[in-house]
Parts: structure tokens; sequence; C-alpha cells
């Protein structure tokens, strides 16, 4: 892989919020969102071939709004969310929403993909996550490794917890938590734990980073101060089910047990600027990716604190990058300068199987 | 004049007589000339030749008149000479006559003396003869008087000795029984002489009897007691019991003395320490006159567990304990050691024995002894004086030096030496401790400075001894910081002065065990250079760093400016305050390194470290206050649904004022350090002019739909050849640096709020006029201008993408309304 030249998409618009598709297990696909407030926006399917190293690319329209988060359905490979913003009467509302790609957005790319770029098709809308009661959706979360029934929104200071029924056409709130404290609270990130039966969510506001009991909607930890600044994104560990990555403005990334949140047990400070997004590989827990508007990407090597502290169980040649492979902690194993090119574009998110992509692909996105 | 011109005949004549055997090479060559008229070769025949043939007529008269005239001369001397001479051989003839005459009477004389001994001789041999009789009836008679004066004195014993007995007159009655004692054994045989042996035997064993019994009661005093054992030994008791009780007795009063000493150390009932306070603020005052007095108040009351300072427990340990092993030892040694080498029981090996019954007896209450005065120097906490403490030392030190002489082969002052030695090591590290506290309480008096500018002149005296000069300035907050940083750096230095100077009182000359090469060594490089001063300076760069760590998360728990002092005390430290303590330390203390010491270059290396991670975080803390406020005031508005921008927002002016502050305070401590060179030109006008035109093509091309892409590319190609600016980098240790950096921070979180917001048409014409107004003020602050610029063309660049309806405003209004304010 070392000799393959780096793959790199343009988008004609900014964008903001991406996702891997981990419903599809044959290929490598990744979906795009972007932003413009004056021309539709679109969402880009991405598929790396990595044997040929060549990247494939569908376009749909989504013409709802500028999109901010995006996520996959965990079992449908043919839906899934969008947060969006919508002007309208010089007002601009989050909502968000579930969309289902029209059936043939594969064929029809296939066979001419400079028609399918000038007349691209629509999502098609599944429902609003909308109650009426509850706006501004800062993102949406698929329950992990679920049926694709179960989504959780977080709007302003409440935790919306979704059901999605009749092929997900209908969206009924079952349960909800706020978060009540002084001032307007307002939940910046979350993240669904794939532990516990998938019965805990974490969430971050401002600088605090807090954990609900799914079953019973209620709080079962908090974190205060977890950052000195605003906290920016969660991750859980995949394979140790305590184990908690959060990123945010401090430019600090932090390791936490939750079962005692006194102290981290372990900061990395290799950032320069506030870090937007963290995320562990999937396989590998060691590794953990983070992103930062100093226009840097940075990969890490936590063996003391992953799954197996003392294993060998990365080999060189999947560590994407074939440099040494360094065991120690808090190398970086490599960290990759992004060139501002289309500047708003910082945020990598969802970088789930990273670890099996170029960095050059999906970097300068 | 005269005795040169008679070496010169003596020298002629010398040479006539063919003398001059000196053979100098020189005169040898010049003497061969036959022409030379004084040397040896001289041929006349020649001489005459070449005169004839050389010399003009008058020459040759003059000549002849020079040599007549040196001829005659030659001859006067020689008729001197010959006369001198004459008239010593003949005095020399007389005096042999007369010689002669003087012996041949001499002759006479002896013959005569000689005659007159050989009478006396004679004479003296007859008188011999005549007496020889009668002395030798002399001697027998005498030798019968002799022998019958002892037998009397032997038929008188008994009574004698119980005369002696009654009297208690021990010394006498062993002494005239010693005297019996072999004659008595010799005839025994006799019955007479039997029976008067056996009185003696019967009174002596009485006597012993008696004086065991004194032996053992134990209440005489250390004088009668050695008699005791000295007429016991004579008396043929077993040494080694006699040792043994001479020790026991020996041991119980020296312990009685240890418990008093004891008595001393063990903390005493709070009663007796309230009725002692006047009796012991005494001492403490008297000393107040050291050079010490000024130290920590932790050190002006003596530690509250004991009665006695610890000279005066010294001294009474000196005085009682010491001195009365000393007697014990020396009482010791001359009865069983020396006078049993000279006596008959050297044979025993009693002296041996004896010693080493000593040498054990001495470790073990010498042992105990010890223990007491470490557990009496532990009390001794404070920091006070330290010469009471030095003195103490030097006081014990040198009286076990007696025990020593006494003793030689005890390990009593090696052992005495290595309680100095951890005393002063304690010492040592207890002065740490005192600076480091001193250093955190320094510390906290800044804070309080810091926190209280206004108040801290009214708060009186009381507010902070050392921080008297800064308080009484204290009205004025900015001005203050200098004054607080040089106070500040000032009684650190004084503190660790004095605290050398009460250290150094260890390796004075008069104390006794300075020489000793631990306190010329070890304790100079490692105590005092190693652990004190190193230490300390570590100490400082350490806790300046925790203020770092700590202060990271909980949001600026400490003061920017105290985190600003300290940087700027740490790079001073760096620059000048570390080479100066420790040449000071090298210099008081002579310090020679036998092991490897801590070179100064690390320790700056660490202060400079220290004062960079400070200075960082300072950035770091003011860029995130500035930061945050810029956070929240683009956060909270709408900027949808905003009115005409007729205003800078005010929170503008905050940060422009916030910056000038801190532009004020950072210069208070730092330099103004290099900017790049702008030139009056480059006023906000001309800026303005430049960036605005950069700005209308921008917005031109977003809101054209016909080629969106093609600008943005010329834009975004712009950008990859523009600098990268590294936000959070470290700065230098210049104003103009800190500021650039802390501006930058803002700046850039600006930017990034910005970039997460819509923005309607006036939205965006607010954003232009704040940016503009932030052009106007902030551009003086920093080192290179078209940073500003940069981030704020990007900040304008990127609301006008983020805006629904992006008609920017005129430059003239923004001028307009940025200069109303």
């Amino acid at each position: 892989m070392e000799d393959d030249a780096p793959v790199i998409y343009g988008l004609e618009f900014q964008a903001r919020a991406l996702t891997a598709q981990t419903a599809e297990t044959d290929a490598i696909r990744f979906l795009v969102g972007t932003q413009s407030l004056k021309f539709d926006n679109q969402i880009h399917i991405i598929d790396f071939d990595d044997e040929n190293n060549i990247i494939n690319k569908n376009v749909l329209l989504h013409r709802a709004g500028e999109i901010w988060h995006i996520g996959a359905s965990p079992a449908d490979k043919a839906v899934l969310t969008t947060c969006y913003n919508k002007t309208s009467d010089s007002r601009v509302v989050s909502c968000a929403a579930v969309w289902r790609m029209p059936s043939d957005w594969e064929t029809g790319s296939n066979e001419s993909p400079d028609d399918s770029a000038h007349n691209p098709q629509t999502l098609e809308l599944l429902c609003h996550l909308d109650d009426g009661a509850h706006s501004n959706a800062a993102c949406v979360l698929w329950e992990p490794m679920g049926d694709g029934k179960r989504v959780i929104s977080l709007a302003d200071n409440h935790a919306l917890l979704w059901d999605l029924q009749e092929s997900s056409t209908q969206a009924t709130v079952s349960s909800s938590a706020t978060l009540e404290g002084k001032g307007q609270l307002k939940f910046t990130s979350g993240k669904w734990s794939p532990h516990h039966n998938c019965s805990q969510l974490a969430t971050a506001n401002d600088t605090a980073i807090r954990g609900w009991d799914l079953r019973s909607m209620s709080q079962i930890y908090c974190i205060e101060n977890a950052h000195g600044q605003l906290v920016r994104d969660l991750d859980f560990n995949p394979n140790r089910q305590y184990y908690l990555a959060s990123c945010g403005d401090d430019c600090k990334v932090k390791f936490w047990d939750v079962r005692n949140v006194q102290e981290p047990v372990k900061t990395l400070e290799e950032h320069s600027h506030w870090v937007w997004s963290v995320r562990y590989n999937h396989s590998h827990d060691q590794l953990v990716l983070t992103a930062s508007s100093d226009s840097r990407l940075i990969l890490s090597n936590m063996v003391s604190i992953s799954s197996e502290p003392f294993g060998h169980l990365v080999d060189d040649e999947e560590l994407s990058e074939g440099e040494e492979n360094h065991h120690e902690d808090n190398a970086p194993l490599w960290s990759l300068p992004i060139r501002p090119l289309t500047p708003p574009v910082r945020t990598v998110r969802g970088l789930d199987t990273a670890y099996r992509t170029p960095p050059g692909c999906n970097l300068t996105l | 004049m005269e005795s040169s011109r008679k070496r010169r005949v003596h020298g002629m004549l010398k040479l006539y007589y063919g003398m001059n055997e000196e053979g100098k090479a020189a005169e040898q060559a010049k003497s061969l000339d036959p022409c030379d008229i004084n040397g040896p070769h001289f041929d006349h025949e020649v001489f005459l030749n070449k005169l004839r043939r050389e010399c003009s007529l008058a020459e040759l008269m003059d000549q002849e008149t020079c040599m007549v005239k040196q001829i005659r001369s030659l001859d006067s001397d020689m008729q001197t000479l010959v006369y001198e001479n004459y008239n010593k051989f003949i005095s020399a003839t007389d005096t042999i006559r007369k010689m002669k005459n003087d012996f041949k009477k001499m002759e006479d004389e002896m013959d005569g003396l000689s005659a007159n001994m050989a009478a006396i001789t004679d004479f003296s041999a007859s008188i011999s003869g005549t007496l020889q009789d009668q002395h030798a009836q002399i001697t027998k008679l005498s030798g019968v008087h002799t022998l019958l004066r002892k037998l009397q004195f032997l038929f008188e014993l008994p009574a004698r000795l119980n005369k002696c007995l009654e009297l208690q007159a021990f010394a006498q009655a062993v002494r005239s029984h010693r005297r019996a004692r072999c004659v008595l054994q010799q005839y025994s045989h006799l019955p007479s002489f039997k029976g008067i042996q056996d009185d003696c035997h019967a009174i002596m064993d009485k006597l012993a009897q008696e004086l065991r019994q004194k032996f053992r009661d134990g209440g005489s005093s250390a004088k009668d007691l050695s008699e005791c054992v000295e007429l016991l030994l004579q008396l043929d008791e077993p040494a080694e019991e006699l040792c043994d009780k001479f020790l026991s007795h020996a041991r119980s009063r020296l312990e009685l003395e240890l418990q008093a000493l004891e008595a001393e150390i063990t903390p005493c009932p709070s009663a007796s320490a309230v009725k002692d306070p006047p009796a012991r603020r005494l001492p403490s005052a008297a000393a107040a006159g050291s050079p010490t007095d000024n130290l920590p108040k932790t050190g002006a009351t003596p530690s509250p567990t004991s009665n006695t300072d610890i000279l005066e427990f010294i001294d009474r340990g000196c005085n009682e304990f010491v001195s009365s092993l000393c007697l014990v030892i020396t009482s010791y040694q001359e009865l069983f050691i020396t006078h049993a080498q000279t006596g008959e029981l050297a044979s025993k090996n009693i002296p041996q024995m004896a010693s080493a019954k000593l040498n054990a007896f001495v470790d073990d209450l010498a042992a105990r002894y010890f223990s007491l005065v470490e557990r009496r120097i532990q009390e001794e906490k404070g920091v006070g004086d330290n010469s009471l403490l030095v003195r103490a030392l030097d006081r014990f030190h040198r009286r076990l030096q007696a025990v020593t002489k006494l003793l030689p082969g005890s390990a009593v002052a090696h052992r005495g030496t290595e309680i100095v030695m951890r005393a002063a090591t304690e010492r040592v590290k207890q002065y740490l401790s005192a600076l480091q506290s001193f250093y955190m309480d320094s510390l906290t008096d800044v804070r309080q400075a810091l926190a209280t500018p206004r108040l801290a002149g009214a708060s009186g005296p009381g507010g902070g001894a050392h921080f008297g000069g800064a308080a009484a300035s204290g009205r004025d907050a900015p001005t203050s910081l200098p004054e607080l940083l040089s106070s500040l750096s000032a009684s650190i230095l004084n503190q660790i002065k004095s605290v050398l100077a009460s250290v150094h009182l260890f390796t004075a000359k008069d104390i006794t065990f300075s020489n000793k090469p631990y306190f010329k060594g070890e304790f100079c490089s490692q105590g005092v250079r190693e652990s004190l001063v190193v230490n300390f300076i570590k100490f400082v760069c350490q806790s300046s760093r925790q203020f770092c760590d700590n202060a990271g998360d909980k949001g600026g728990s400490t003061p920017p400016a105290l985190l600003l002092l300290l940087s700027r005390l740490c790079l001073d430290y760096e620059t000048s305050t570390i080479t100066y303590i420790l040449t000071l330390t090298d210099e008081q203390f002579l310090v020679q390194h036998h092991s490897p010491v801590t070179p100064v270059t690390t320790l700056c290396a660490e202060a400079r470290e220290a004062a960079q991670k400070l200075l960082n975080h300072y950035v770091k803390v003011q860029g995130l206050i500035i930061s945050q406020m810029l956070r929240k005031s683009v956060e909270t508005r709408d900027w949808v649904n905003t009115i005409e921008p007729r205003n800078v927002r005010a929170v503008m002016k905050r940060v422009v004022e916030d910056t000038t502050s801190i532009d004020v305070q950072v210069g208070l401590l730092y330099e103004e350090g290099v900017r790049k060179a702008h030139s009056s030109d480059s006023s906000k006008r001309t800026f303005s002019v430049y960036s605005s035109s950069r700005q209308q093509a921008r917005y031109a091309a977003s809101y054209t739909p016909s080629a969106p892409m093609d600008t943005n590319l010329l834009s975004n190609i712009h950008k990859l050849f523009s600098e990268r600016i590294d936000i959070f980098s470290s700065v230098e240790f210049n104003k103009v640096s800190v500021i650039t950096g802390i501006i930058k921070i803002s700046l850039k979180t600006f930017l990034e709020c910005v970039r997460l917001r819509t923005f309607g048409r006036f939205g965006l014409q607010q954003i232009q006029v704040d940016c503009h107004y932030l052009q106007m003020y902030l551009w003086r602050f920093v080192s290179d201008e078209n940073l500003v610029h940069f981030l704020l063309d990007e900040i304008v660049g990127s609301s006008a993408h983020r805006c629904l309806d992006p008609a920017p405003m005129e430059q003239s209004v923004i001028e307009v309304i940025c200069e109303r304010g």
C-alpha cells in the first residue's frame, strides 16, 4: 500500500459531515454531506477500492438544507440520518430526518457517471425526527449493531430516544432525558455505547461529559470539567467497556475510565488547536485517530490502555502506513498536515474504518 | 695606590723567580713574545735590534730614559724587601732562644712533683693497713643492729596492725604487712615466727574484710574507692572481680546522670512548659544578636518539647556524664592497667583483661549517651538559631576528644563524629524545607498582593512583612508588578544567603569537627551545594511547572499575572541568579568536587524550560480568556436577523481594552522585542484599502453564480502560498511575541466560531465592522501585522461564505462607524 499514490477526491462544496457506512460489509464506503447556503446540498457516496486504489463516487441530492451531521443505519445500507439547517423566511432551523437512498443509484452511476453528476437523484424522505416540541438537533445516533429501529437525537438540552416503525417511515419518541442546570445548557455531541447491551449513552455539553442509562433515562456519571474548554467529540473503546476517549477546545485528547472520573487515565497534548474529532479503530483499539483545526490528523498508538496491552496483534502492514511500529505510548504513529484547500472542511467525522484506508484518500476530501 | 704598587712589585718578583705557574693561557701566549720585556722569553738582542730598527733617535732616547727609570725603581723595591725580611728573621731567632731557656726550668719542677707523689702513696698504704680491723668490727655491729631492729618490728607487728585497724589507717597497715610478709614466710618453720605470722594473717583478713565492705557500700567518693581498690589489689584480691565491681559502681553512678539527662528530653507536661517560658526566652533573646536571627518566624521560639536549649543540654551532658566518664577511665586505667604493668600482676594478663572490660563498658555507656543526644538533636526542629546547635555540636565533639585521648582504641569519637554528621545533614534538609516553605509563602503573599492590589496599601503593616515595599506602592496594580518581582527575588536571595551563612557555621575554622574530611568535602559538595542549593533551585522550577499543569483544567486558578511574574523570575534565574548563587556557594564553602555535581548549565536549562513553559501557559490562559469572550459573543447572537450595524460591538472594544492591559502588564516585565519593520505608512488607512480590495474581490466571486469554483480556487491557491500559522506555538521572551501569541489564539477562535454560524446580510456587515475595528487597534501589538490582516481577512471571508445574502458594507461607512467608536 505504501507504493500507492494518495487518492484524492474533491467536492465542489464545503463539507463538515462524514460517516462510514457500517451496514455495507462488502465495500469500503463513506457518506459525506456538504454545506452550501446557496445551492442544493449533496450527499456523496464514496467507495474506495483498496485493491485497485481507486475511488468510485455517486452523488445524491439533499435539498432540505446544509448538512451538519450524518449517520448511517447499522442495519439497512440504504437508510441514513442527517442533521441539517433549513433556512426559511430569514430563519435558520436545525432539523433531523431519516432518509432512504433511491434503490437504483448504484446502477445509474455505473452506466454513465457523467450523467449522474449532472442529474443527481434525490434522497427519499422517510420521516422527520420532530415531535414539534424540541428543535435544534445537534446529532443523531444509531443504536450500534442494532436492527436499525432505534435512534437517539440530541436537541438542545434533550436526548430523545426514537422508535422507528413501518420500515422507518414513522418515528415516535419512546423516552427522553433532559439536561437540567443553570443557564442555557445544550448538548454538543454524544455517543451510544456499544457495551452493556447498548443501554448507555455518553453526551457532551460545554466542558462536561455525562453518562446516561437508556432504560431509566437517568444520569449515571458526570465528568465535570472534563476539558478546560468545550468538549467537541467522544468515542467509546470498542473492546474495553469502561473506556472513553474525549477531545475538545483545550487541544487535548483525554482517555477516561468511567468508573473513576476524578482523573483521566491518560492525556495527549499533540495538537496545537481545537481537537474536533476522535475515533478508535474498531478492531485495534490502541489506534486512535484525532483531527484538529491545527490542520493535522494524528494517529496515536496507545498500547498501554488498549485491550491487549502486551500483545503484538498489529502487524506492520495493517498499520496502513507501514511506518515503524511504535509500541510506545503517546508517540504519534503519524501526523499529517492538512493543507486548507477548502477551509471549512476540518472535521473528518466517523473515520470508523480508517485503518484500512490510505490516509490520502479521505483527508483531502 | 701604595698597595697596588706593592702587588705589582710582588708580581714582578714572582715573575722573575719563575713562580708564575698558574698557567694562564692568555698570559703565556703573550709572554712568548721575545720582545716583551716582562716576559720569561725576553731576548735582549732581539729587543734591541727591534728597537734600533723601528724607532727614531728621539724615541730611542725616550725609551732609554724610561728604562733607566724603571730599573731604578725596581732596584729600590728590591732593597726595601730585603730590609723587611731581614728584620723578621732577626726577631724569630730571638724568640727561639728564649723558649730554650724556659723549657729547661720546667723540667726541674716536674722532677720534684713526681718525688712528692711517691711519698704520699706510701703514707696512704700504711694508714689503711692500721684501720683494717676496726672497720670489720663496725660493719658487723651495724649488721647486728639492723637485724635486731627487724626482729623487733616483727614482734611488734600484730600490735601495730591492730592499732592501724583501729585507727582505720588501712594504707599503713598494708604497707607494714607487705614489708614483713616475705620474712615471715621464709622463717615460718620457727615456732615463734609462725605465731606472729598467724596473728598477722588473722588481722589482715579482718582488714581485707573491712575494705571489701567499704568497697561494696560504694557510698564513698571516687578517690576513696580507688584507694580501696589499690589496697585490695595489694592484698592479692582477684583483679577481675575487682574490675567488675569497680565498673558496676561507676556504672550505677553514670546511669544516674544519664537518667537525669533523659528527664530533660522526655516531653514535659505542659505545666512545666508554662511556668518555664520566661527562663527559656532569655537565652533565645540573648542569641538574637547572632546573624541568623532574621530567619523565619518558625525559628524564633525554641522547640516547645524541651525545657533547656540544646547548648545547655549538651553542656550538662559534657560536664556531668562525659567528665565523670573520663574520671572513671583515668582512675581505672591507673589502678588496673598502669599499676599492673609495673607490678607483679603484669604476668597474669591483667592489663589486657582490664582494658577489654573498660572498652566494653565505655562503649555501652557511650552508646546510651549518644542515643540520648541524638534524640535531643532530633527535637531541634526549628531552623532559627543555628549557631546554638553548631556550638552544642562543637562542644559535644570537643569533649569526646578527651575520651578518645584516654582510650585511643575506642570507637566513641568516630561515632560521635557520625552523630555530628547526621545532625548536620538533617539540618541541611530542614533548611531546604524551610526554604521551600518560605518560597511558597512568598508566592502566597505575591498572590494576595496581586489579588488585592488596591487594598494592599490600606491593609497596614500587618500584611506581609516580606513585601512591605510592594504593599506600600501597591495602590496601582500594574506598577507594582516589577516591584513585586524584585522584592520576591530579593527576599528569596536574601533567604538563601542567610541559610548559607547559617550552614556555613558548620565549617567555621574554630569548630573542632570542621576539619573532618566529611565537612571539608562531602558536606560542602553533596550536602550544601547539591541537596540544599541545587535542590532548591530545582524545586523553584518544578513548582513553577506545576502551575502550568494544575491550572490548565480548572481554568485559571492561578492568576495570569503570577504566571507572568514567575516566568520572568525563572528567566532571571537562568540568566544570572543561578550562576550567582552557585558561585556564592562554591566560594563560601570552597567546594572541592570529588563526586560529580550538577553543572550550572543543567540548572539554567531547567529554569529556562520552566520560564518558557510558564510564558506559554500565560499566553494560553490569556488567549483563552479573550477567546471565551469572543466565542460567547458569536454563539449567543442571532446573526441572521440582526439589525444594520450602527456601531462596533461592545465585546470588540473589550477585547481591545484587555489586549491593551495585557500589553501593559507584559511590558512591565519583558522587553519590547523585535517586530517586522512597518513604515509610518502602514497605518490603518493604507491597510484597510488593501484588505477591502481583496475582500471585495472575494465577495464578488462568491455571489456571482457563474463560476464559483474558479474564484474559490484562486483564493485557495493564494492560501497555499501564504505562511501556515501555528496557533498555540511557543513564544519568545519578549512582549511582542507574547501579545502576538495571545492575539493569534483569540482571532483563530473567532474564525472557527464564525464558520459554525449562518449570517444574514447585516450579520456579515457587523462582522465587517468588528474586524475593521480590530484591525485599527490590534496591528500595533504584533510582530508581523500581516498576521492580523490575514486572520481578519479569513474571518470576514468565512462569514461572507456563510452568509445567506452577502452584500458587504461600503468601506467608507465601515470606517465612519469605527472612527465613531
